[in-house]
């Protein structure tokens, strides 16, 4: 029975699905489901919560290894779970958001979780760098071409790929390097990335109704 | 006439003098007042045509609650130079209830109205808006939305999803009578086995990333679908697996799919609740955290399996520089370049979708994988046959292929 109840939910709630896209009485279903979705979503979160402060007061508990980072964990989250639940700060009546200018929490979450957010993106500038430099090596002919169409479309968008071909006559125009570099991205990149949407389209389908029709049972686990 | 007598008159005549004046001078400037007024209405206030040809029509194929409204925008409704500031969208109810229920920019000609009732009528006008100025359009007879019980906008759909779906029941019915299925090789999913080989031998954690959305994704189901035969051998060959988590439910799901990996695989005991971890529903704290476990626990393997944005090429750069064997897959065609730069073996797209089937190589399983096949010729059909038609008509002019190509364009076009 512990298969076969989510079983049988799938079946019932995908086919429902399915139906409501082509029957407009039941056509907002799929918002309906959406929305019972985030309810137990929202619920759920006292389980994420619950799983957080277990396994780092289990942690400080057995002094594992770096164990004072779960103070500062802890430490963050006690915080701003009381900074939010007291309304600390509150300007206005107790009807007012968490996210209102003057509370604790939201400066709490503007001055320091904002920039230190900005600061992990930030990171993806150098880790963009490192992974070119190793995905740009010309090792192969693959890795060659990538090469030379990254530097075309590179070059494109600086003035001085204008400025190097802009010598080039009328007729010769589309190998100008501001115009090869559109042409790489309208037509070769365009169209390996319609084929891979169209591979992805056709596989949601195929997962769906493996899904749906209890073909794909692996997230149940496997009959023991 | 006594002196207080006279006294008395000769004060009244003064005051009556001063509030005479006093009244003369408040007038005076109320009425310069009310004439300034009267100029600035005279220089502000514009004469504008109001929108014309009004037309209530039901929405096509809905569930009885809209009604689309469209109009020809008022002749002072001109781009940089036009008089008009913008529209306003009246409905009035059967019971002679008037609402505004829109506003709108200049060059608006159509307006949806949603959340009706089937059972009422309802009349439109619409007004065009200057400074200080409005001009309304005729009030429109009274209609009511009527209800659509199938869509037949949507019969090619239909069609398509019938062909497709029937394809996949096909062959996992061949499948289930024992015909053999060719199903190519997938590098990244023929790495697998070598991936957790390593990790045995390394003596070192295997890291699993289900990515960051949660369990309504597809790429999240995938994910956990392809863990489902992960976790098994995983527990074959008795690893420590971490699975650090940015969603709730995920993290319940993980782990009764992990439980039941390692019961089926004999080991119920050495499963334990702390493989799967939640750690916070926020992009780039989820990112710094699994980073800082990447670093110090130096896994053997790493699995990017889900839904990534931003923080593909963060966690796969990280992986890569601890020196972990990393198998990617996702859906988001905007990361892929980055996985792929970045990682051993990537799952690019429907690859994500097939390797659950592909890993258990259960005939209902590689069936299914195969009536997909059927969607890509028709979708490769339909592109040569486009290319064809559009090269025809660039080349002839042809009015045929031009119609032709018009039916193939609407038949993909919902």
């Amino acid at each position: 029975m512990r298969r076969e109840i989510p079983l049988a939910i799938t079946v019932f709630v995908g086919f429902l699905l399915i139906i409501s896209v082509f029957f407009p009485p039941v056509e907002t279903l799929g918002e309906d489901f959406s929305l019972s979705f985030d309810i137990i979503a929202v619920f759920a979160f006292f389980l994420g919560g619950g799983n957080l402060i277990r396994i780092h007061l289990k942690k400080l508990a057995r002094r594992e290894t770096d164990w004072m980072f779960s103070i500062v964990t802890l430490g963050g989250f006690i915080l701003m779970l009381t900074a939010g639940l007291l309304k600390i700060g509150n300007p206005g009546d107790i009807a007012t958001s968490v996210n209102t200018e003057g509370m604790l929490f939201e400066s709490i979450y503007r001055s320091v979780f904002v920039p230190l957010g900005a600061t992990m993106y930030a990171l993806l500038a150098f880790f963009v760098a490192s992974a070119s430099y190793r995905a740009f090596r010309a090792k192969n002919r693959e890795a060659t071409i990538l090469l030379v169409a990254a530097f075309i479309i590179l070059m494109g968008s600086t003035p001085l790929g204008a400025m190097a071909t802009s010598w080039m006559p009328e007729s010769l125009s589309i190998f100008e390097i501001p115009n090869l570099a559109v042409w790489i991205m309208s037509y070769a990149n365009l169209a390996g990335q319609r084929a891979i949407i169209i591979g992805i389209g056709l596989g949601v389908v195929s997962m769906s109704l493996r899904l749906i029709l209890g073909v794909e049972r692996s997230y149940l686990g496997k009959e023991g | 006439m006594s002196l207080s007598q006279r006294k008395s008159f000769s004060v009244f005549p003064a005051i009556q003098f001063i509030i005479i004046i006093a009244l003369t001078f408040v007038l005076s400037v109320n009425s310069f007042a009310q004439e300034a007024t009267d100029d600035t209405t005279s220089v502000t206030s514009v004469i504008i045509a109001p929108p014309t040809n009004l037309l209530v029509e039901d929405f096509e194929y809905d569930d009885g609650e809209k009604l689309n409204l469209i109009w020809t925008p008022s002749i002072d409704d001109q781009p940089q130079v036009g008089k008009v500031t913008g529209y306003q969208v009246f409905r009035v109810t059967n019971d002679d209830v008037t609402t505004k229920i829109a506003e709108l920019m200049p060059g608006a000609n159509n307006f949806t109205d949603q959340e009706l009732d089937k059972d009422s009528t309802y009349s439109y006008y619409v007004t065009a808006i200057a400074n200080g100025a409005e001009a309304s359009s005729v009030t429109t007879s009274p209609i009511s939305p009527q209800r659509e019980w199938v869509n037949f906008g949507l019969t090619n759909l239909f069609v398509i999803a019938l062909i497709i779906g029937g394809a996949i029941f096909y062959f996992i019915e061949m499948g289930k009578r024992g015909k053999k299925l060719f199903v190519r090789k997938i590098a990244g999913l023929e790495a697998v086995d070598d991936a957790i080989g390593r990790a045995t031998e390394m003596g070192r954690p295997i890291l699993y990333i289900p990515g960051i959305h949660d369990m309504d994704d597809v790429q999240t189901l995938a994910s956990l679908t392809i863990l489902g035969r992960v976790a098994e051998q995983i527990a074959d060959y008795d690893i420590k697996i971490r699975m650090p988590v940015a969603r709730s439910l995920v993290m319940t799901a993980a782990r009764e799919t992990i439980k039941a990996s390692y019961q089926a695989a004999g080991r119920p005991d050495a499963y334990s609740d702390d493989m799967v971890s939640y750690i916070t529903d926020e992009q780039f704290g989820y990112v710094a955290a699994v980073d800082g476990i990447m670093v110090r626990e130096k896994p053997a393997t790493v699995f990017l399996l889900g839904a990534f944005f931003a923080e593909s090429l963060i966690l796969a750069e990280t992986g890569n520089h601890v020196g972990a064997i990393q198998i990617a897959g996702t859906a988001r065609p905007a990361q892929l370049p980055f996985f792929i730069a970045a990682c051993d073996f990537t799952l690019i797209g429907e690859e994500l979708f097939a390797a659950s089937a592909y890993l258990s190589n259960e005939p209902k399983a590689l069936g299914a994988l195969k009536g997909q096949d059927v969607g890509k010729i028709i979708a490769a059909a339909a592109i040569i046959a486009g290319v064809l038609l559009e090269t025809v008509i660039q080349l002839t002019d042809s009015e045929s292929a031009a119609t032709l190509l018009g039916y193939l364009r609407q038949a993909f076009t919902t």
